[in-house]
Order: structure tokens, then C-alpha cells, then sequence
């Protein structure tokens, strides 16, 4: 019995980490986030890229690396503990996912591939299929899609986009079709692409297996889920070490600041409200493999736990940091907005706590 | 990742599972009404529908000859004598929670006692107290806070001189759960009034029934419970009675003090406890409405369930880094007794608040639900909140311990 992540993993995260410690201190994310140095964005994406974690999810037989989802976890906490500023979740998780499961054989043989060689890129855009916002949504009909999506995740270079319609039929649609439109949306958090698609006529290309099977659709949801909590987690992490170092060094009253209780305590509340997270997002990803029975209403409880625990995370740790904690000279900013992104995505926690209620049957 | 303890675990949970099944509903013989609050606090039914009645120490003996307590205890000590294995405890405890078949005994003596002298007491010490102790023949109260020595526990003043061979204490200890009948009390007692205060500490082993000792009774606030408060006027017992060295004291009792604070929020009472939230919102109605249905309250029952669900992981990681050596978890068990105190807390709040005025309601009134054990439960619980060391005290430990943080500079005396 062995409850954690293994050594390969725990180093796969470390390995993110140092990367982008090494690489993006705060002044780099505040120039690639403004657009004002794209070939440093670049070379951070080719870095991470370099590190395998675009072929993770993808199996073997199609050149990846067979990887199961608590792999993903483990990156994605190393991703949100440096605030990354790459696509992961939609392009490297949700994107492989949804292929692997619903796809035909020539598409996985075409496409899974090309997700190793990095030389296809997905967008991804579910919220009209969680819930949609603005009377957004996709019709599909005679292999034409119609309609608004909000909210597209991870599409600023994409050559394709991964969509559904209400009824969770997944299909594929090519960035460079000329029904598409375009628009970029902006978020708090400035360290992920936003996007907004106008569809008119578009060629759709379905995963004909999530017509068949509409839980595929749901397990894509989950993963997505479980990947966007382990970002807040990792967050989570740095926020809290940064608040607990800048409380070591901070005097007032001839004292550190971290010597008084009432910042000793907010600290304390913190690491203690966030140290079960970590088991329980562990096990959400291990049960999205192994545990079918468990694994939905795992992955819903896990998003809105860790949604929940990261917010009052990133309130006290910027305020343990005081009036510079609010500044952007320090930066702690892309933290508390990436958590604050986070805890959207694919639904809030009161969404999602709704669907964990009805998974097991409580809301009749 | 593995969750799986192997085939021969698989082997010992059907066993104990077949345990499960054939003392299902075993009742206690001669037992006041408490046992209903008991029952509630550790999640188990053992009240109702009884089948088999049993003594409480005819059920301790049972449960020693089959290992499922006492399980790491030598034979010669009235243990069982096996090897200590934390899985084994692990499925025993979930194997009885899921069957709601009563646990062993607890309380200070088995828990907190019999650690302390296989760690520290000498042969003669084990050979007379382990024994009694483990089969409920011999009860134990702690004597630790006193009115001025709570949080600062190392300030207590109470008093303890060698004359002829023999401790003569004076002092009062408080907070003193089970004294009026208990046979047995350990004690801090100060013997060493010339060291600093941490080393001037000694750990001594008194018979309640020795003169001098008076037990005043400290009702609580569930009306149900109680702790006492004890005097000690020349209170004279025996040199050897002494537990380890004189000024030994203070390292005697905090090698156990850890293993009360993890034992004080079981999370598989606390789960026991969410489906027994979850069943009675399923039944109870509000305008024939039932409560389940009500979105608002059905939100605060989810936010509860992913706390629980959260809190049982972590028990399983923390089992994971016992039992595989390097595996950090470096938070891991300093957080229990903050954490799963106030969550419990919270989960008997909300079925009170789900209640509304049923919720209220106590005792023996009409529409009780649940024997009133939500309101028991919700206070009892801050009563270890406070206890235990304050959750305030928690983290001082887990900032300083865990984070690193400086302690609070000490202030010089004002005169």
C-alpha cells in the first residue's frame, strides 16, 4: 500500500518547478503577460514542451507516454506553483483524453501523435456544456456546427478546437475554417489564453464515441476538474511558503512579523486547511483510473474542496504580505488570479457541489 | 499510487468482517443512558436492536483474544502479543465502523496509561497495572491541568515531597475526567522546586481511594458529562509509585500527548456521522418538503461531505507514510486535532441548523431526533476544541513546528 505520488512523479514536478523558478521569476511573467517579449514566451512553452508533458495522457502505441492522470496532477501542481504560462489542462489533458476515448482509429492514429510532436494544438471549450453563459452554445446538424462558445481554453496557437454541444457530443473543428470567429477575451489572470468562437457553418468533426457513450463527455469534464484543482493546489503552495517567508523577514515593532499570533495563525489556518487537499486530489486522479465508481463524484468534490481552501488561501497569504502583498511590484497577484480563474472553469463550487449532490441521488 | 494492502490483508479483513457480522447489535449489560451519547461521539449504534448482551471488560477480553485490540501488548501484560501492524489496526477500525460494532474500551488508562509505562515504567509497574487496565478492571483519570497551569502546563504548582519513603501531595488538579470512579490517577506533580520549570516535573501513580483525596464535580456544558475538580491534602503514597526519574515527569507525558490529540477526531466516526446527517435529511420534512431537497441546505451538506472526504484521504496518507518509511507528510499529523475537532463541529452544527427548532430541542422532550445527539455532539466537541490543548495552541505548534515560524518573544515579568 503506498498512498502519494510516486518517486518518478514527485520528480516530474520537480523537474516543472525548477523549470520555471529558474526561468520565470516575476518580471518575465509580467512581460510575457503583456505580450512585451513573445520569444521569451516561446522559450518557456518549448521548455516545458521539452520536459514531455505534452505526451503524458497520450498511450503508448500512439508514441506517448502511457502516463495515468495522477501523472497529470502531479504537473499541473509544479504549473500552478509557478504560475505557468502555457496551455495544459485543455491542450495536454483534456484534448488527449477525449480522443483516446471517443475517437476512431484513424483519428487517434492521426491526431494522438501529433499531440507527442506538438505540431497540432488544441484548444478546448466546454462551458456551454457545464453551463452556458450568455445564451452561448453549439448546435450540431448535418455535421455543421452553429453557435457561440465562451470561455475556450488554451486556443491562442490552436490549429484545432475541442467542443461539445449540451448533449456532450464531442467533435473537433479547424481553427482555420473560415465560419470561425475569433475573439480574445481577457480574465484576471493574464497567464492563460481566453477565448471566445463565433461558429457559422463549420465542418465538425465528431469523436463518434461520445455520441454513442455520453459518460465520455462527463469523464473529460473530470479530468479537466481534477487538473484545474491541482493548479489552486499548487498555487496554493507557493502562496502560502511566500507568506511564510516574507512573515520571517518583515519587522515591525522591533520583530519579525511572524512572531506575532495573529499572523502565525493565518499561516497555520492555511497549511492546515490545504494539507488534506493534497490526498484528496491525489485519490480523485487515482480513482479517474481506477476507481469508476468513486471517480465522479471524487473529481466534483475535489474541484470545489480545492476551489474553496485556495480562495481563503489567497485572501490570507496576500494579506499576511500587507500593503505590499496588493502591489504589482510583488507580483503575488498572478497567484491569487490563477486560483481565482481556477475556480471557474468548468463550473464554480456551488455548480459543481450541485452535481456531486446528483451523482448520488440526493436531489430528486 | 496503490491502494490495494495485498491478499493476505484481504484474508484478515474477511475475518474480522465475519467478527463484524456475528456480534452485530451486542449491547452492554447494566449501563446507564449514557451509552446513547457514547455511541454518537464514536459513530457506533451499539444500543439499539440488541441481540447479545455483554459486560463491558467480558467484551475487552473478547476483543484481546482475537488481536483487535491491545494487538502490540505482551502476553505477560495481559495483551495479545503480536506485532504491531497499522494496517491491520486500520481495517479493524474500518471494518468495525462500517458494521457499527462497538470498539474496544477507551479512556485515559488504555490509551494514554498503558503507552506510557511500556515505554517508561519499570517490570513491576507493568506487571501490576497493564493487566487490570486493559480488561476495564481498572480505571485511570489524568491529574495534568490545574486552575492556573491550562494552555501553560508546565507552570502547575502542584506539590509532591519525599518524607520516609513515601510522596505527600498537596494541590488541586482540574479538568479531571472520570475521578469519581476511577481507581487509579497518573499525575504531574512538582517534586524538584529549585529546577526550571520543565525539569522539576514528576509522573506519579495514585490509588483514588488513598485519604486526603476530595473530588468535587464540574458539570459541563452538555449537562451530560462532567470533569472534577481534585484536592489533595497530605496525600500520601508509596516512593515507588514514581513513573521514570524524579523531574522525568515532562518528557514522560508529552511521549503520549501526541497520540491523545490524533485520537480525539476518528474520521471514520466523523463519516459514520455524515451518513446518519445525510439518512435523517432524507426523512425530515419542512412543509413536506424534504430537507435534502432544500438547495441551500443541501449546498452546506455538500461543502461539509468534501471536507470529510478530504479529511478521510488524509488519514490514508498518513497511514501510507507510516508504513513506508521516507514518505513525508510533513504537516501530516500535527493538523489532526485542529482540523477534524472543527470540522465535527461543524457537521453537528449543520444537522442542528437543518433542524431548525427540532434541532433545539434536548434531553427527553417529544420529537427528539437522534436522541438529541446532534446538540450533545456540537458542544461536546467544542468542549475538545478547548480541550486537548486549544486549537489556538495547535497552532502555535503547527507555525512553529510545522512552518518554521519564531515563538512569541517571552514577556519579562511585570512586578
Amino acid at each position: 500500500m503506498f498512498f502519494g505520488l510516486s518517486e518518478e512523479q514527485e520528480q516530474f514536478q520537480d523537474y516543472v518547478k525548477k523549470f520555471l523558478a529558474d526561468n520565470v521569476s516575476v518580471d518575465e511573467i509580467r512581460k510575457i503577460t503583456n505580450g512585451e517579449d513573445e520569444a521569451l514566451a516561446k522559450e518557456i512553452y518549448g521548455g516545458l514542451i521539452n520536459l514531455g508533458i505534452n505526451a503524458l495522457l497520450v498511450p503508448e502505441e500512439h508514441g506517448g507516454l502511457g502516463a495515468d492522470l495522477l501523472s497529470a496532477v502531479a504537473v499541473a501542481q509544479g504549473l500552478g506553483s509557478g504560475v505557468g504560462p502555457i496551455p495544459f489542462a485543455g491542450a495536454y489533458v483534456m484534448a488527449p483524453i477525449a480522443i483516446n476515448l471517443a475517437g476512431s482509429d484513424e483519428q487517434k492514429t492521426k491526431y494522438l501523435p501529433q499531440i507527442v510532436s506538438n505540431e497540432t494544438k488544441f484548444g478546448v471549450g466546454l462551458s456551454e456544456y457545464v453551463a452556458a453563459r450568455e445564451d452561448a452554445g453549439i448546435d450540431l446538424a448535418s455535421g455543421k456546427a452553429n453557435g457561440k462558445a465562451l470561455f475556450v481554453i488554451d486556443g491562442d496557437e490552436a490549429d484545432f478546437f475541442l467542443l461539445a454541444n449540451k448533449g456532450g457530443v464531442l467533435f473537433l473543428v479547424d481553427a482555420k475554417d473560415k465560419g470561425i470567429e475569433i475573439t480574445k477575451l481577457t480574465s484576471v489572470d493574464k497567464t492563460r489564453s481566453y477565448l471566445e468562437l463565433n461558429l457559422k457553418n463549420v465542418a465538425a468533426e465528431i469523436l463518434s464515441g461520445s455520441e454513442s457513450d455520453p459518460e465520455i463527455a462527463k469523464k473529460v469534464l473530470d479530468a479537466g476538474r481534477i487538473i484545474f484543482a491541482a493548479d489552486s493546489l499548487g498555487a496554493s503552495e507557493s502562496m502560502i511558503e511566500k507568506a511564510v517567508s516574507y512573515a520571517k523577514e518583515r519587522k515591525q515593532f522591533n520583530r519579525v512579523i511572524g512572531s506575532f499570533q495573529a499572523v502565525k495563525h493565518m499561516c497555520a489556518e492555511m497549511a492546515s486547511d490545504l494539507e488534506p487537499c493534497y490526498a484528496m486530489l491525489w485519490q480523485a486522479a487515482h480513482s479517474f483510473d481506477h476507481d469508476p465508481d468513486e471517480a465522479r463524484l471524487q473529481a466534483c468534490q475535489a474541484k470545489s474542496h480545492i476551489s474553496e481552501v485556495a480562495k481563503m488561501v489567497s485572501k490570507k497569504a496576500t494579506e499576511v504580505h500587507g500593503g505590499m502583498g496588493f502591489t504589482d511590484l510583488l507580483g503575488l497577484h498572478y497567484w491569487f488570479k490563477r486560483i481565482g480563474l481556477n475556480r471557474q472553469l468548468l463550473g464554480g463550487p456551488e455548480l459543481i457541489r450541485e452535481e456531486a449532490a446528483e451523482i448520488q441521488g440526493f436531489n430528486q | 499510487m496503490d491502494l490495494n494492502y495485498g491478499a493476505e490483508y484481504e484474508d484478515f479483513r474477511k475475518d474480522v468482517e465475519a467478527f463484524c457480522k456475528e456480534y452485530q447489535g451486542v449491547s452492554f449489560k447494566s449501563e446507564s443512558n449514557d451509552n446513547n451519547m457514547s455511541d454518537a461521539l464514536s459513530g457506533s449504534s451499539a444500543t439499539k436492536k440488541s441481540k447479545k448482551e455483554v459486560t463491558r471488560s467480558e467484551w475487552q477480553q473478547i476483543l484481546i483474544e482475537k488481536g483487535y485490540i491491545a494487538r502490540a501488548i505482551p502476553k505477560e501484560y495481559g495483551g495479545y502479543g503480536g506485532e504491531t501492524d497499522i494496517i491491520k489496526s486500520r481495517i479493524i477500525a474500518t471494518e468495525f465502523s462500517k458494521a457499527k460494532v462497538p470498539g474496544g474500551m477507551g479512556g485515559q488508562g488504555i490509551d494514554m496509561l498503558v503507552p506510557t509505562l511500556l515505554e517508561w515504567g519499570s517490570e513491576e509497574q507493568k506487571q501490576k497495572y497493564i493487566r487490570p487496565t486493559l480488561h476495564g478492571e481498572m480505571i485511570w483519570c489524568q491529574g495534568y491541568s490545574e486552575p492556573n497551569a491550562g494552555s501553560d502546563l508546565a507552570s502547575l504548582q502542584t506539590k509532591g515531597e519525599l518524607i520516609d519513603g513515601n510522596w505527600v501531595i498537596n494541590g488541586q488538579k482540574i479538568w479531571t475526567s472520570t475521578a469519581q470512579y476511577s481507581q487509579m490517577m497518573f499525575c504531574l506533580v512538582r517534586t524538584e522546586p529549585q529546577a526550571p520549570k520543565h525539569s522539576g516535573i514528576s509522573f506519579i501513580l495514585i490509588p483514588m481511594d488513598t485519604p486526603g483525596i476530595e473530588i468535587r464535580p464540574l458539570v459541563d456544558m452538555t449537562l451530560k458529562a462532567g470533569f472534577n475538580e481534585v484536592f489533595f491534602d497530605d496525600v500520601t503514597v508509596p516512593e515507588e509509585n514514581i513513573v521514570a526519574k524524579r523531574g522525568e515527569g515532562w518528557s514522560v507525558a508529552n511521549s503520549v500527548l501526541g497520540h491523545e490529540r490524533g485520537s480525539l477526531a476518528d474520521p471514520n466516526a466523523t463519516m459514520n456521522r455524515l451518513n446518519t446527517l445525510i439518512n435523517m435529511m432524507k426523512e425530515q420534512t419542512i412543509d413536506g418538503r424534504r430537507l435534502i431537497d432544500i438547495p441551500s441546505y443541501r449546498d452546506r451538506l455538500m461543502q461539509v461531505q468534501g471536507k470529510v472526504m478530504a479529511s478521510q484521504a488524509h488519514s490514508l496518507r498518513l497511514l501510507s507514510s507510516k508504513i513506508n518509511p521516507g514518505q513525508n507528510v510533513k504537516l501530516g499529523g500535527m493538523i489532526q486535532k485542529l482540523v477534524g475537532t472543527e470540522l465535527r463541529h461543524e457537521l453537528e452544527g449543520l444537522a442542528i441548523d437543518v433542524l431548525g427548532e427540532i434541532g433545539t430541542l434536548y434531553e427527553d422532550s417529544p420529537y427528539l431526533k437522534e436522541d438529541g445527539s446532534f446538540q450533545f455532539t456540537y458542544m461536546y466537541f467544542l468542549g475538545l476544541i478547548i480541550g486537548g490543548g486549544t486549537n489556538q495552541i495547535q497552532k502555535n505548534i503547527i507555525s512553529e513546528r510545522g512552518l518554521g515560524m519564531p515563538k512569541e518573544p517571552k514577556v519579562t515579568e511585570a512586578s
